[in-house]
């Protein structure tokens, strides 16, 4: 152990340069957003680190969406909603196309006369948990209702003669204009509702974590964790639907259809016409609704694939379950070994403790039961189904203008900021108007080439995990839960630790421990080329990657804490994982050997 | 094995008594029928101790011997002392008793399947009281070979009863000579390849939630006596991980000789900084550790060794295992400044987390 450590610091953001090719990436992006020359005394006195664990990729324009809504929602929470007394929002910024973050501390003389109104808000909300929550999922289900039912429709050649009767007096570009604005405004309504409940259940849990590093000095992080976490989330149903599905098919003699490994269409086609075939598909069609709309991304990519959009995805986890539900194997999670487990660790612990300290240890550990599945659940509703549904109408939108030669790919509309889409909309209602030819397809297929080629020359690079020179400790809660940023990580990002190159250091995630080979995924497009008992690395994991748990062994990442969504379903699954290792799918290689101890939070490359 | 009224097995299916016993051998004897990987071995009981002071009026001569002693003066509490020891090894020893030891010890030695070498331990009845931390205080003889050797360790042990520390031990908390004795315990010599002590608890604080091992290489004796700095690592008993490691530098250790005898010797340098367990073997020292735990129901000071000659997963042998005594007479140093539940004391917490 070194005695004396060095202070460190990273680069700043204004001597990191873009890749060749990338020159001028600044204006894709918001001005707000990006590190303005006359403010660099100003910024680099603050520490930014990458969060790679939202965003690991390169923002497209439009996807800006995402970061700007989740971080203002979050930051508003803490600072003028619960007036958290120590902590404000994250402030954010995007360079070279990557996300970066940075805490807002409160001054500490103003601290104390943020106590009694957090308190009086916060408490009310504890108080009333469960009732505000069911309110919650209402107001939350009715705007994804109501974004549901937005279709972008081609204008007609004349406007409908129902309108001219009904004097309605005005045509169908209005509702065009208005449907894309309330999109934008349910969306961010919704991230509104993410952090009404999650900064809270964050501190819940917060408080139980301090209490029990006090009462057990050193605790691993992995313990607390098993003793507040559910095992049922809302999280996991969208799996838990596939593999009954699986199992249907089994029961009803279905398994050679699925054993053929078509597509979709090819294993409904074969389906169709009898009875068995019949009764699973209406099964399959109930699950769809809400249950397909997750995601293999994380909800913040405009090319995120829902299953609901691209049946083929679910279908070939089904045919993977299948195989296995045919040979015998248990699908499911071993959810009562979960529960047996963490009720051994809970009676443990309370053991240990009597009195006002068993009082307190359990008075913590309930709420933080309360609070924390909302932690987990909130997932779905938000980053699947809400933005599902969001993603899905944008393409939609987008689909309509390519078809219309504004641009050459479907997808295009990603490669617009939102507020530049407007003017596009009021280019094609114009010339619809008008009876003329609109400016778009002449202007924005070479603009979107140009975007492209810097998108593309911003993804050759990852990014820098971190700008300016780091705090002495880094104490801000949600930092450290949720981004498993500690003292200790952004140490051996430094390379303060040196030594052994071999053995990478991270979260203690998921106990346990595993030797196998490794496979290294950097885009869940590559999900498909894991292997039976493989070990997964990866820069971030999804939870929507849950039917691939079920092929490998461990889980390795780059980014995330104990509360990660890796962390979160690995430990569903019972598999060993290592999170916030910070450089594990660059210098971990497909093929290599590995021993993960989840325990320990230690990967070690045995060749 | 063979049991008497002088010797008692530590497979035994007796019960063993702690007034014939000793704490060690009855400790040994409890794990050894609870399961537990002891080294096997038997006791010289009480009992036979008493046969020896009994036939004459030996103990009556000591207590005359002792009257009158004042305890500050070092100079004749030695000399006293060095004459009740002399007396006691010259005693003969009673032919029965003599017998029953070499039965046992021949027992012992084919059990092990030819002449091995043996640890001759004393196991006081007065030790090991939960408040009389009365441990170290007698003689441990090891790598004894042979019967004739084995039975001067174990008079030997006798008279370490009356070494001028024990003396004044019990002069200073008042444990009376009247029917004191002395049980021994003969024990299979581990071939240790790193050996230690484990605790039940965290000393530094009382924190009951971890297993506290200290480990070094070879023999055990040189981290009991504090000669050797061990490595040192923190273990969470309930989720049986690592918290903490320090690895130190071993610079000696004791090791056996191939004429039954121990030697110690310099750590070659790759071998004195790297460490004495493996992540495996300090999760098996910790959960050896917590089951001697769970089996007495209070907290443990285990004294463990990884047997060189044994293969992976049957190498931790528990050498003994007995109550702490600090930390188990007062209230742990473990505070809390989030006490409480709800919205005061998440305040609270919020709060120090700033201070952190």
């Amino acid at each position: 152990m070194t005695q004396s450590v060095v202070k460190k610091s990273f680069p700043s953001p204004y001597d990191t340069t873009a890749p060749k090719g990338a020159e001028g990436w600044q204006d894709l992006y918001p001005y707000n957003l990006v590190f303005q020359d006359n403010l660099r005394e100003k910024e680099d006195e603050k520490f930014w680190f990458c969060d790679s664990q939202h965003w690991p990729n390169v923002f497209k324009p439009f996807e800006v969406i995402g970061v700007e809504f989740a971080s203002r929602c979050l930051g508003a929470y803490n600072t003028r909603h619960y007036i958290i007394p120590p902590a404000n929002g994250i402030d954010f910024r995007i360079h070279n196309g990557y996300n970066y973050f940075s805490p807002v501390a409160v001054s500490p003389e103003l601290i104390g006369d943020r106590v009694p109104h957090f308190m009086e808000r916060a408490g009310y909300y504890f108080q009333n948990w469960t009732t505000l929550l069911e309110n919650w999922k209402k107001k939350v289900l009715a705007n994804i209702e109501e974004m549901d039912a937005i279709n972008f429709e081609v204008l007609p050649d004349m406007v409908s003669m129902d309108d001219i009767t009904g004097g309605v007096g005005m045509d169908p570009s209005v509702k065009m204009f208005e449907d894309y604005d309330r999109l934008i405004q349910l969306a961010y309504r919704n991230w509104e509702h993410h952090f009404e409940f999650l900064n809270l259940g964050y501190v819940a849990y917060l408080d139980f974590f301090g209490f029990c590093k006090e009462a057990f000095p050193g605790i691993p992080d992995l313990a607390i964790a098993k003793m507040v976490t559910g095992v049922d989330s809302v999280l996991f149903r969208p799996d838990d639907e596939l593999k009954h599905l699986a199992e249907l098919a089994v029961k009803l003699d279905l398994t050679a259809i699925f054993a053929a490994k078509t597509s979709a269409a090819g294993v409904l086609g074969s389906l169709a016409g009898t009875t068995a075939g019949a009764q699973w598909i209406a099964a399959w069609e109930t699950a769809q609704e809400p249950w397909f709309n997750y995601t293999s991304g994380n909800g913040f990519y405009g090319t995120d694939v829902y299953w609901r959009d691209s049946l083929d995805l679910p279908m070939g986890y089904i045919q993977d379950y299948v195989v296995r539900a045919a040979r015998g194997e248990q699908l499911h999670r071993p959810k009562d070994a979960l529960i047996v487990e963490r009720d051994r660790i809970v009676g443990e612990y309370s053991e240990i403790l009597e009195g006002e300290a068993l009082e307190t240890f359990q008075g913590k550990l309930g709420l933080a039961r309360v609070v924390y599945p909302y932690v987990e659940d909130h997932n779905f509703y938000i980053e699947h189904w809400t933005m599902g549904v969001f993603w899905r109408k944008i393409r939609q939108l987008s689909h309509l203008l390519h078809n219309e030669g504004f641009w050459e790919n479907a997808d295009d509309i990603l490669y617009l900021s939102r507020d530049e889409v407007r003017p596009v909309l009021f280019d094609y209602a114009n010339a619809w108007g008008v009876g003329t030819d609109p400016i778009g397809p002449t202007y924005w297929p070479k603009e979107i080439a140009r975007r492209t080629a810097i998108v593309t020359a911003l993804e050759t690079a990852r990014p820098a995990p971190a700008f300016n020179t780091p705090p002495e400790v880094i104490s801000e809660p949600f930092t450290l839960m949720l981004w498993g940023i500690t003292t200790e990580q952004v140490q051996q990002w430094l390379g303060v630790d040196g030594g052994d190159d071999t053995l990478l250091k991270g979260m203690a995630a998921s106990g346990g421990v595993v030797e196998g080979l490794a496979r290294v995924i950097t885009h869940a497009s590559q999900l498909s080329e894991l292997q039976q008992g493989e070990i997964l690395v990866a820069t971030v994991t999804a939870p929507s990657w849950g039917p691939v748990f079920g092929k490998i062994v461990a889980t390795v990442t780059d980014i995330g804490g104990m509360m990660s969504h890796a962390a979160i379903v690995c430990r569903e699954y019972g598999l060993p994982a290592v999170t916030g290792t910070g450089k594990a799918s660059t210098v971990i290689k497909t093929g290599m050997k590995l021993r993960v101890d989840g325990t320990q939070g230690t990967v070690k490359i045995l060749d | 094995m063979t049991t008497s009224l002088f010797t008692f097995a530590f497979d035994s299916a007796e019960k063993p008594e702690h007034d014939r016993l000793g704490g060690k051998c009855t400790s040994l004897a409890i794990m050894t029928s609870a399961g537990a990987p002891v080294p096997p071995g038997f006791a010289v009981t009480t009992d036979a101790f008493n046969a020896v002071m009994n036939q004459t009026t030996l103990r009556e001569h000591i207590i005359t011997i002792l009257d009158g002693l004042d305890m500050d003066d070092v100079d004749e509490v030695d000399k006293r002392a060095t004459h009740i020891r002399e007396l006691i090894l010259t005693q003969s020893v009673p032919d029965d008793v003599r017998e029953a030891t070499a039965a046992a010890y021949q027992a012992l030695m084919s059990l092990c399947g030819g002449e091995v070498p043996v640890a001759v331990r004393s196991s006081a009845t007065a030790e090991d009281l939960p408040d009389a931390s009365f441990a170290g205080q007698q003689d441990t003889y090891l790598w004894i070979t042979g019967e004739h050797n084995v039975h001067e360790k174990i008079r030997e042990c006798w008279a370490s009863l009356y070494t001028a520390r024990a003396i004044t031990y019990r002069m200073a908390n008042n444990i009376s000579d009247e029917g004191l004795s002395m049980a021994v315990a003969v024990q299979k010599m581990v071939n240790s390849r790193t050996s230690g002590v484990a605790m039940t608890i965290d000393p530094g604080n009382g924190d009951r939630s971890k297993i506290v091992i200290d480990s070094s290489w070879g023999l055990g004796e040189l981290v009991v006596s504090g000669e050797v700095t061990p490595d040192n690592f923190v273990v969470d008993k309930i989720m049986l991980s690592v918290v903490n490691r320090i690895i130190s530098d071993k610079h000696e250790e004791l090791v056996p000789t191939t004429h039954g005898t121990v030697e110690r010797r310099e750590i070659e340098a790759e071998r004195r900084n790297s460490s004495s367990l493996s992540d495996d073997e300090i999760i098996a020292v910790a959960k050896l550790a917590k089951s001697a735990e769970k089996h007495y129901g209070c907290v443990q000071d285990v004294e463990w060794a990884i047997d060189a000659d044994l293969p992976d997963g049957h190498n931790v042998l528990l050498l003994q295992s007995r109550p702490e005594t600090v930390w188990s007479q007062k209230a742990s140093a473990v505070s809390f400044v989030s006490a409480g539940s709800g919205i005061e004391a998440i305040t609270k917490s919020l709060m120090t987390q700033v201070n952190r």
